[in-house]
């Protein structure tokens, strides 16, 4: 009887039985601390409410996997978790579904910048100042500081790349932060953030991954970096004496999407729908620092919990928000302009 | 033997072949076994060809390759090839292009050619977005003028020639951008902006660090080889296991490895202050000297093993015979002995400055910006912007170098092995 429902199995898997590939939901997210937040705020409820498997899956947002998929007519993700510019742009070259809100739960549940035309924010997450408060002796306070060479000697951290690094030069240089995408458009403002960037050249230290920050400020290579808010609080769960700065920190929206072709669309939507509502954001948001996109996920949330997120009002105050749209039409020319600065 | 060979096909043939002259059944039996053995060799090669010969050929074809805006707005761009460049086009083209806009409104071939025009001109992805957002014009309007209502852009000369240039099915855009060049307004090759240039340094830079690994890769192999070829066998094939062990490990798990012990808390950092060498940790990776530590120790088996199989060829009696007719010990090596090995140190160089040419994972993990070498820039392109076309440009321009270096290599190292057969 065993092996009998092994041949099925097998002979199905061959044939592609749509009954049976219909209850597995495959699900691309960015791994790490994040993908088990996920696991246990949606994955794990989902698969038993519903009854389906979903196939947890890693990628480091390459655009690339999703493009060749979707040009090869061979699509095998379901919901892939992706950044705001990356979907802005999948989305105007019809690389994700555009997404049908009555399905989900209506526009008006949300966050403004969660909801896109191709993608729905399930968290807000936030770059900001964090130090090693074992290392330094006393507390920055905000960006300036972290130009400030003399009081905080030593090696900073910085995401390789012009995104959030030009925002944070022009931070530093006093700009207020409704006026930094306005400046970064100009070629003056450009080269007043490289500029500012010139005085601490030599002390940065680059990193790519959102892991890196904490590893390399628990093993004293910088004193203070830029990095992620929930991989700070995960490293401060972790016992490191880790603390961050609200003033000046970035923020910004991740979303689910879903490639176009994807072989459970309807499957897929269920998934969003039940990641979206307020109780399962709220699961998420104390399992990881970040912000619930739902309107209603906010209320009810232990304040503890609260005051660590992107999203509480003390920290949203002085926070710059990431513009997507800025970065879609200008990151080319200046992610090469950081490229060639960096290498020389 | 032959005789049977000779006479056995000339028994089996046919009557009519019987009476041909021997010269040609033989070309003919030489015909058959020649077809045989291309039988027998063209599944690799045929395997060779799809997986090795044709994706070059293709990705070299991007390289050169510009379907965006021909595919997005094809009228527009057959009507711009008949422009002269110079004012405005004329308003039947202006009329082609309203009209092409308006259809192809939300499409995403017209999203591609907007993406394809904003990598030649920033801005230009939001102008042509808002272009077909406003579209139609009012019935019965001036069509220059609409067009500059929409945005002042429509009236420059620059908006139009780009999207000219940009409208050809082919294009050296992206092989002058791999080179540090642009063409500007007037069609003229110019070199990039001080603050845009970067990947002639960047492949001097990949040149430059390959020669340096290779240089350190001989250095230290060449001793070793020699221990290996002079151990008696037991203690060499120890050695030469622990040459292939690390060789055998996956890279990523020696990269990691190297971080461990290099950073500034690391073992070595730590060995020296313990011993009191040194106050502060060095910084010891992160920069140019961890790629080179790790990338040597990585290629150093691909040094070894060629520069081994050679020396293991010479016979010791020549250095004996060199010393015993009077030769000072270093001027017998250096006189008979390495020149003999210099086949093994030219393979050996070879493979290990082509392996380093394309290495991507180390100098990422290891080195800053100012280490990245020409592979991390087609990754660059090829997974987070999705320029495929700067990515094959990049590649062809390295792939050329490599060949250019191969070349002149091969007919040095050639020469140096014909001055070695002659001597």
């Amino acid at each position: 009887m065993h092996a009998l429902k092994t041949i099925a199995l097998a002979v199905c898997g061959i044939l592609s039985c749509s009954s049976a590939m219909a209850s597995e939901l495959t699900l691309i997210s960015f791994g790490g601390t994040n993908q088990k937040a996920q696991d246990k705020a949606f994955y794990q409820p989902f698969m038993k409410t519903s009854g389906n498997k979903i196939l947890p899956g890693e990628y480091n947002g390459e655009q690339a996997r999703v493009k060749a998929m979707v040009e090869a007519r061979k699509v095998t993700w379901d919901v892939v978790e992706v950044e705001s510019p990356e979907l802005a742009r999948g989305c105007e070259e019809g690389l994700y579904e555009k997404l049908d809100y009555s399905k989900i739960g209506g526009k008006d549940e949300f966050i403004g910048k969660a909801v896109t035309d191709c993608g729905i924010g399930f968290f807000v997450w936030s770059t900001l100042l964090a130090y090693n408060a074992d290392k330094l002796k006393g507390a920055p306070t905000s960006w300036a500081d972290f130009w400030d060479l003399k009081k905080f000697p030593g090696k900073r951290g910085m995401r390789k790349g012009a995104k959030f690094t030009l925002e944070i030069a022009l931070l530093a240089d006093g700009v207020k932060p409704d006026q930094v995408y306005k400046l970064l458009a100009t070629k003056d403002g450009v080269d007043r953030a490289f500029k500012k960037l010139d005085q601490i050249k030599g002390s940065i230290q680059w990193w790519e991954a959102g892991a890196q920050p904490p590893q390399m400020l628990a093993a004293g290579d910088v004193v203070m970096s830029s990095a992620y808010n929930g991989r700070i609080a995960t490293a401060q769960k972790e016992g490191k004496n880790l603390k961050m700065v609200w003033g000046g920190n970035i923020y910004d929206v991740e979303s689910y999407a879903i490639p176009k072709g994807a072989p459970n669309r309807d499957l897929a939507y269920k998934y969003l729908q039940f990641s979206s509502k307020a109780e399962n954001q709220q699961v998420f948001s104390g399992e990881i620092p970040y912000g619930p996109t739902n309107l209603k996920a906010a209320k009810g949330m232990p304040a503890q919990i609260a005051a660590e997120l992107p999203t509480s009002a003390a920290n949203i105050a002085s926070a710059l928000p990431s513009n997507t749209q800025f970065w879609v039409e200008h990151g080319e020319e200046l992610e090469q302009r950081f490229n060639s600065w960096a290498a020389k | 033997m032959t005789a049977t060979t000779l006479t056995a096909p000339a028994a089996a043939a046919p009557p009519a072949e019987r009476t041909l002259p021997l010269k040609t059944r033989l070309q003919r039996a030489e015909r058959r076994k020649k077809l045989l053995h291309l039988a027998l060799i063209a599944p690799l090669a045929v395997f060779l060809l799809l997986t090795f010969l044709w994706p070059i050929g293709a990705l070299l074809k991007r390289s050169v390759d510009n379907p965006e805006v021909v595919g997005g707005l094809p009228a527009t761009a057959a009507a711009l090839a008949h422009w002269n460049g110079q004012g405005l086009p004329p308003a039947s083209a202006l009329a082609i292009f309203v009209k092409e806009m308006e259809g192809a409104r939300g499409s995403t071939e017209l999203a591609s050619a907007a993406k394809r025009l904003n990598t030649e001109m920033t801005g230009y992805r939001s102008l042509i977005m808002k272009t077909a957002r406003s579209l139609p014009l009012p019935d019965g309007s001036n069509l220059q003028e609409g067009l500059a209502a929409i945005d002042p852009r429509w009236s420059e000369t620059r908006t139009w020639q780009v999207m000219a240039r940009a409208g050809q099915p082919y294009t050296s855009y992206y092989l002058l951008a791999a080179l540090d060049h642009a063409v500007d307004a007037d069609g003229a090759i110019v070199a990039a902006t001080e603050d845009q240039a970067i990947y002639l340094d960047v492949l001097g830079r990949t040149f430059w660090m390959s020669l340096v690994v290779t240089l350190c890769c001989l250095v230290l192999g060449f001793p070793l080889a020699y221990l290996l070829t002079s151990l008696p066998t037991r203690s060499s094939n120890l050695l030469m296991i622990l040459v292939l062990l690390p060789f055998w490990t996956s890279i990523l798990v020696r990269v990691a490895s190297w971080i461990v012990l290099l950073q500034s808390g690391g073992l070595v950092n730590q060995a020296l202050q313990a011993l009191g060498l040194i106050d502060e940790p060095l910084q010891l990776v992160f920069n140019r000297l961890g790629v080179y530590i790790a990338m040597t120790h990585i290629l150093l088996p691909f040094m070894i093993l060629p520069l081994y199989s050679v020396m293991k060829g010479i016979s010791p009696i020549y250095l004996r015979a060199a010393q015993s007719l009077g030769c000072p010990p270093f001027q017998s090596f250096w006189k008979v002995y390495f020149p003999q090995t210099l086949p093994g140190v030219f393979a050996g160089s070879l493979l290990v400055f082509i392996l380093s040419m394309g290495y991507y994972i180390t100098p990422a993990l290891l080195g800053g910006p100012q280490e990245q070498m020409a592979s991390y820039f087609i990754a660059f392109y090829t997974n987070e912007t999705i320029n495929w076309g700067m990515a094959a440009a990049l590649s062809t321009v390295l792939l050329g170098a490599t060949l250019l270096l191969y070349v002149v290599y091969s007919r040095y190292a050639g020469q140096g092995r014909n001055a070695t057969k002659a001597r």
